[in-house]
Order: C-alpha cells, then structure tokens, then sequence
C-alpha cells in the first residue's frame, strides 16, 4: 500500500492501518455521492485495492441533508454495511455540523474537512477532532462551476480531502475526474479541486 | 374495385375440423383475415375463443403461425415479436394481435394503450362477441346494455359498451378501423389495406355469437348484417384522423334509413326480457352515434 | 504496485476496472452479451440499469430494440414475444415490479424460453420500503426461473455474461439476484472484459424454436394433462410430461451452472464458486450461511469468530433454484451447526433458505444442527457483529439444548 506524497506539514497525513472509513455530509442536489464515488475511484488508482462508496439509501429530496460513505481498504472489501464511525466526514454544507450533527459517531481524531470561508477553529466542531476549512465554494464560483444558481462545490471539496488526509494525490483526483466527467467539464472541476487544495487551511 | 366472394383468393389457412363452434362469426372472420394477409404474418393470441379454434397440442387447425400468450399481455407481446423481427431483419413478416373484446376492452387495455402509444409496428384485430363467451358468457366491457350475461343475469346490463375504437383514435395511430363478417370484401380490404401501413393498426370486428347471443348457427351472417342495418355496428376506417363509413353503411347513410334496433334484438335471446325502456335506450345511443357518423363521414 | 512522488504517473492500476455501481455492472454485462431487445419499466432500485441500457442504445453503442413499456407484466410479455422469435432479450426489475409480472415469469418458464432477468432485490409493499430484503425473489423461486444470487458487483457483471450461457444451454430462464441499494447503488471495483473475450465466452444465440411463417407453429395452445397423438399418429406429451421434463432441466442445470463457472473462471480468470462458495469452510464446527451481500459480511463476522477462538466459516449461497441439496449437504456435513440468515420469509414458517437446507439434510446418518434467523428485512441494515451475536447465541443454545432451536431474528427491537 503506497501512500499519497502528499502530507500536511503540520499535522502530518491522516494515521491509516490499511481501512479507512469517509462519510460525506450535503444537501440533496451538492452531489454528494458523485463526489464520494469520485473519491473512491481516486483512492483506487492510489492504490487502494479495496474501495467502495455509497448514498445513505433512500429517497434523496432536493435541499434535505443526505449522506454518502467511501470506504477505503488496503485488501478488497468484504463488508457492505452502512458505515457508522467514520475516520472522516466531508461537509459540503457548515450549517450540516450543527443541524445534521455531522461528527456522529466519528473516531477520535477523527478528521473534518468543512468547505467554509471561515477558519478552521472558527467552526462548531468538538475539540477531539482535526478541523480543515476550504472555501470549495468560492473556488467553484470562480471556476464558473454553477448550476442551477448554485456553486457546484462537491468535486472542489474532493481538493480538501486530497489535501488534508493524504489518502489521494491530486494525479488520482485528475484521473478519477477525467473518468467521471466529459474532458471539458472534467478540466474545469479539476481545476476547481486544485484551487481547493491550495486553499485549504488546518 | 372491392374484393368479392368471386375475387377472393382461394388459398386457405384455416383447415376444416377447426374447433369453432357451429356458426361462429370469428371463425368467418379469421378465414378472411388470413386470406388477406396471404399467409405471411405470426399471430399473436391470448386466452380467448381463437385459441379454441386454433386446436390442442399437439395439432393445429390453421397453418399460419400463432404465438399463445397470457391474458392481459397480446399488444406487449405482438410489440415484443415485432422488435425481434426487427432486430433480426425479419420485417416482411405482419405481426398480427387478435384477441376478443374482454382481452382488449377489459384486460388488455394497459397493453394496447402503451402499445398504441408507442406506436409499436402491429396490427391488433380486435373480435368483438361482446362478451366472455369461451369461459361461460359473462359481462365485459363491450357487452351492450340489457344483454344478459351469466354476471349480468335478471336485468341484463345496465352500462353501455366502450367504445374502443374511439379509445385508440385517441392514440393517433395511422388506422382505426371497424369490420364484420358478414361484409367479407370489406373486412377484405381493410386488412389488406392495414398490412401495408407501419405502426399501431386497430380493427375492431363484429362477431357475431350464436351460443352467447343466442340464436340459430345458421343465421350468424343475418345477425351480422342486422347489427350493421340498424346501425347498432357502424362499418368505417379512420385513416390518419380522416373518418369515412365504409360499405353497407356508407350505402346506408346516402339513404339514411337504419331498420329499427328492435329488429336486431328481438332475435337473440338475450334481449329476450330487455325492457322497453331498455331498447329505447339501445335505439336513441345508435341514433346519437348515427348523427355523429353522418356528421363526420368525409367522402 | 510503483508510484512515483512526481511527473508522470506510474501507480498500475488495470484500466479495464473501473468503480461502478452493480446496476450499472448489469447494464455493461447486457450491453457485453449484445442482447437485441430491452423492454423495462421504471422501479426503484433497479431503474438505473435500464437508464444505462437506454443510454448505451440511443447513441448507438447497443444495437438493440429498447422498448419502454407501460408496466412490467408488459415488460416481460415483450421479452416473450421477441425471444419467440429468436432475439436475445434482457430486463431487469425489483420487488412490486417483480409481483407485477408474476403471471408473465410463469410464462417464461412454461415456455422454456432463455430469457435473462436483473431481480435487483428489494422489499414487497405493503407497507411500502425500497430498501433492500430478498422477500420479491424468493416469491418467484417455484415459477421453473434459475435463480442465482451475487455477492459483490464483478459477480453480478459476471454472472449475467454467465447466465446467458446457461439459459441457452438450458433453455431455461434466468434470474441474477443481488441485493437492492446495498450492491445496486454502491460503487466498487469491476473488472469490464472486453467485447472479444465475451463474444468468444457467449456464441449468438441459436433459438431451438422460431415463429415464423415459413414453418407454422402454433405455439403454447391448450394442452391436456394426457399424452396426445399428432396428425401423423405420433403421440405426444401431455401437460404433466412437459412439467416433468421441466423440472429435469431444472435439476441438470444444477451441473450446467458448475460447467458454466469453470468455463467463465479459464476464460477470464475468475470464477465464483458454482452453486456455492465458502470461506475458511475446511475445519469449521460453525457454519454461516447466506445468500448475496450477507454471506460476504459474513467473512468478517467469521475472522472476528476466530479471533475469539471459534472455529467458523461461510457458505455463500449462489444457486438458490435449482437447490443443490447433495452439494450444500456435503459441503456442511462436518459442521455441528449451521446458522442460516435468510432476508426473506416463509410467512408461518421460516427463512426458505433454512428451510431448504433442513430438507436437503434430511435422512443423513450424521448431519450438523440447523438454527434459522431472520435479518435485514426493510434494510434493516446487518452489520458483522451481530452476525457475531447471532452465532454465539445458537453456540449457547447448542451447550443447553437439543432438538429444533426455533427462528431467531437479527436485532429485532419489538
């Protein structure tokens, strides 16, 4: 198992023992799954041989809070049930870590990864967590990356993620972009999670 | 020129010793479908009188092919072997569904609907005796008001029929289009005519039953020219929207002059104790869809 | 596996695996299999295979007939029509659908005909649930279908490539069973064979029957229960030989799904087992079995088992009908105890699974304990430790009693 080259100075890349369990927390229409289902294909071409992804099964309502989960192995994955302590969770919407009390169920030290303006220790997260902030939504905003009157913010947070975990490098998100996306629309949310990579603050 | 009794090809498809009742007007029907479909067609059947004529395993009483299906399934099933003919570069091939009233007023009507709105490349006869005569004689959909029914058995029934033709002229299939077998030139024609158009064609045949309506296998023919001289049947085609009444009662209405219903009624024993108020209502719903005929009927 | 820090990337993945869903493995095996019509109608959570079909068709990548119907019986009586006359023919559907086409998968069977079917499973309504149990499935296993179910989503794309072979082989139909949502809806890595290493597996389908006016049949009339002679004098079956000669076929094809799996595994360098699979089966006393997703969750409650020094295993249920009885039987005979988790019910009765198990060990001289539970109904989600759970409390049944241990359910909050 290789891991990212890519580490954090200060707090160092994410403490993994071959399994690592990632919940992503939006609102119906951020497109959080696409995003968790880009994350595990990037994962896989980091070389993660056991990868899987999944939406909180249901019904999914424009704008109601919906979760999805990545979950990422060293060997290929046996277990399909719903993940319940994440070692990270991905907010795409902050007003989800109040509302949606996003940090349910998650390990100690385990990482939140927030797309905010704000600093990071400017956010309502419980103390036994590292907290990374990235304005994902400013990077899409400049990026062009709207739809539908809203920035689309779920493949700039995929920049964070990269960032503050070191479990994919930023060549893995390219290539899980490209395979996800037309090569217009793919060069563009790279760009967007490049952004967001450079910009995102522990 | 209208085909004839002396043009008719002699081919036949349907072979004697068919298991028809005596004096079925289906079975007149059938033998005139297949003559103007010259042999090179697969039918599709669902449970209904045709699949009694057609005979039991292990033989057969017609020598064009027949697919057997399910009840409710002979528009989605006819669609289905017309999208593996097409595949399979099979297209010179007519995929005719034929199914009774019930299996197309009543159980059919989700699968012909979709089908006509798909406009899948068929064409579906329905026969009409007006009832479930295979299974008993019970009410359907398109027994007529105060026929009595072994479901509809002291007052007769008390609803009018559909109108299924009108049903699929809402789908705005290419043809729509009515038959009896007592006009077999017309019923002809019409076939011939609707084999070569592509898409959903409906014919929707009378067919007269002896054992249902009750009256004497030998006057099946009668029966159905009745049904067409009261107006109680309308022969007609609409060809792409355009209404024109075909035959005896295109004849009929340059005259304008229908016998009265009573004449149609009054010898099947199943209007036998239809009230007169009953039959009044039966001649004043033909008078109304006379009125309406004449006012569409485009020469 | 390399990976250099910077420049060029040079980690080796296999770009032939890509990270899909299991219905979208199912519309890739479809699309390798070249199936000629698809007729589907809508139902959650099985849409997406047909949407991909419908995708792959529209622009050309599928030469095939895509017929959106307006009900599922509908569905499958298209799939009759044109498999009658010779074409390939798929659609996949879940739970109310399923029941929906009930009268058509009777049909099917009767008909003997080699149609392909997705039963991405899924709860019976009512109440209404979308979620995942394999209650719509196990209503159909006495229709005359193959049902086999998938634990992971390169099983599903390759036991779809797998099942056409068999139905054709067979003249049987086909159900690929895999579990709503918990495989349908989550991505992971599938290897996607290429269409010549397909084509080379799965020849074009040759029909043993065709419509067609050129040598008229009259397919499927009435048929008594008797013998009759033909026009030639020569008698032929009644209705119950041709039911008998179904459920030959259904009993040989217990060989030819075997056949099929190994002939798939030199091909491509994967096979799933056959009629089963298990896991660390060799010297386990416990026994867990299952069917689908369940039975792989299961591996992890087995390695927690062992850590905690029970000797335990797995045996994954693939060919639900035709049942193996002789193989399963012999597969668990060294067992004490084999705890079996079914996600559906005999209403009255118990898990069918557990209930098909019990019979096949019938009239064994020695033969391991059965215990019954059942879980995951709704999607109740079942998470490996109380599978745990679950086990170590029929091994403390087994310390206290003998005799029938009565069904269990898997975290029932009544």
């Amino acid at each position: 198992m290789s891991k990212s080259d890519v580490a954090i100075a200060d707090t160092g890349p994410l403490t993994f023992n071959g399994f690592c369990e990632i919940r992503w927390h939006g609102r119906g229409g951020q497109g959080a799954i696409t995003s968790a289902n880009i994350l595990a294909d990037a994962a896989y071409r980091a070389g993660f041989k056991g990868v899987t992804s999944a939406p909180s099964f249901g019904a999914e309502r424009r704008g109601a809070p919906v979760t999805a989960s990545t979950r990422l192995s060293a060997e290929p994955l046996r277990i399909f049930s719903q993940v319940e302590c994440p070692d990270v969770i991905v907010v795409l919407d902050e007003s989800l870590l109040v509302t949606a009390r996003a940090t349910t169920g998650m390990k100690p030290r385990g990482r939140v990864i927030v797309n905010s303006k704000r600093a990071p220790d400017a956010l309502p997260v419980p103390e036994d967590f590292i907290v990374a902030a990235a304005d994902a939504s400013g990077a899409a905003e400049e990026l062009g990356l709207i739809i539908g009157g809203a920035p689309m913010v779920n493949t700039a947070m995929l920049g964070a993620v990269a960032r503050a975990t070191g479990l994919i490098g930023l060549d893995d998100l390219d290539e899980a972009i490209r395979n996800a996306f037309s090569a217009k629309a793919a060069a563009k949310n790279f760009q967007a999670a490049k952004l967001t990579y450079e910009r995102t603050r522990m | 020129m209208a085909t004839t009794a002396l043009t008719l090809p002699e081919t036949e498809y349907m072979l004697p010793g068919n298991r028809a009742c005596a004096g079925c007007g289906l079975g007149i029907a059938f033998r005139h479908i297949t003559k103007a479909l010259d042999g090179k067609c697969i039918f599709v059947v669902p449970a209904s009188c045709l699949t009694v004529l057609g005979g039991m395993y292990p033989t057969s009483s017609v020598t064009v092919p027949i697919m057997n299906c399910a009840f409710p399934s002979t528009a989605a099933s006819a669609s289905g072997v017309a999208a593996g003919l097409k595949v399979l570069g099979r297209e010179d091939t007519t995929v005719v569904a034929m199914a009774g009233d019930g299996g197309t007023a009543d159980i059919g009507i989700q699968a012909l609907s979709g089908a006509a709105e798909r406009n899948a490349n068929i064409l579906y006869i329905c026969y009409d005796n007006e009832g479930y005569m295979n299974t008993g004689t019970q009410r359907s959909g398109s027994t007529p008001l105060g026929a009595k029914t072994t479901t509809s058995p002291a007052l007769g029934k008390c609803e009018f029929p559909k109108d299924v033709p009108a049903i699929l002229e809402a789908h705005h299939i290419p043809y729509v289009a009515t038959a009896s077998p007592s006009y077999p030139g017309d019923l002809y024609d019409k076939v011939k005519k609707a084999k070569d158009l592509r898409g959903t064609r409906y014919m929707h045949l009378n067919a007269p039953c002896p054992s249902g309506w009750q009256f004497a296998p030998k006057d099946t023919v009668e029966l159905g020219r009745l049904a067409v001289e009261t107006g109680v049947f309308l022969l007609y085609e609409i060809e792409d929207g355009v209404f024109r009444l075909t035959s005896r009662s295109r004849a009929l209405a340059k005259q304008g002059a229908l016998k009265p219903v009573r004449e149609f009624l009054e010898l099947q024993g199943r209007f036998s104790s239809a009230a007169d108020a009953a039959i009044d209502a039966v001649q004043e719903w033909v008078n109304q869809r006379w009125k309406r005929a004449i006012e569409r009927h485009a020469e | 596996m390399l990976r250099k820090n910077k420049g060029a990337r040079t980690v080796t993945t296999n770009p032939d695996v890509h990270i899909i869903t299991g219905n979208k493995a199912a519309a890739e095996a479809a699309r390798l299999c070249r199936v000629q019509v698809i007729a589907a109608y809508p139902i959650t959570p099985q849409s997406s295979v047909v949407e991909n079909l419908a995708k792959y068709v529209d622009s050309g990548v599928l030469d095939a007939e895509f017929i959106a119907v307006e009900s599922e019986h509908s569905a499958m009586s298209v799939l009759i029509g044109a498999s009658m006359v010779g074409a390939r023919v798929f659609t996949a559907t879940s739970a109310n659908g399923l029941a929906y086409m009930c009268e058509q998968i009777h049909w099917v069977a009767g008909s003997r005909l080699p149609i392909v079917m997705g039963c991405v499973n899924r709860a019976l309504a009512a109440p209404w649930n979308v979620l995942n149990d394999q209650q719509d499935s196990m209503s159909m296993r006495d229709a005359g279908w193959i049902q086999i179910f998938c634990r992971n989503n390169q099983e599903i794309l390759d036991t779809f490539i797998q099942a056409f072979k068999i139905a054709e082989t067979t003249h049987l139909p086909v159900m690929v069973c895999y579990d709503g949502y918990i495989l349908s809806h989550t991505v992971m890595p599938v290897e996607v064979p290429t269409q010549e290493a397909v084509d080379a597996f799965l020849p074009p389908y040759k029909p043993h029957t065709v419509l067609d006016p050129a040598a008229p049949r009259n397919i499927n009339p009435v048929t008594l229960a008797d013998p009759r002679p033909n026009a030639d004098g020569v008698l032929c079956h009644g209705y119950m030989e041709l039911r008998h000669l179904h459920h030959a076929a259904l009993r040989e094809a217990i060989d030819t799904i075997v056949a099929v799996d190994n002939e798939f595994g030199a091909a491509f360098g994967r096979s799933w087992g056959g009629l089963y699979w298990d896991y660390l089966r060799a010297d386990a006393e416990v026994l867990l079995m299952a069917a689908g997703s369940l039975a792989s969750e299961a591996t992890a409650a087995v390695d927690a088992l062992r850590e905690a020094g029970v000797k335990a295993g797995v045996i994954g249920l693939r060919a639900y009908r035709p049942f193996p009885d002789d193989a399963v039987a012999d597969a668990v005979a060294a067992a004490k105890v084999v705890v079996v988790f079914d996600k559906s019910l005999s209403y009255g009765y118990e898990g069918p699974i557990c209930a098909d198990l019990r019979a096949a060990l019938h009239g064994r001289a020695t033969s391991p304990a059965v215990h019954g539970y059942i879980g995951g109904l709704g999607g109740r989600d079942i998470k490996a430790r109380e599978l745990v759970a679950a086990t170590c409390e029929s091994i403390e049944w087994m310390k206290k009693n003998t005799g029938r241990k009565g069904t269990g359910w898997v975290n029932l909050q009544l």
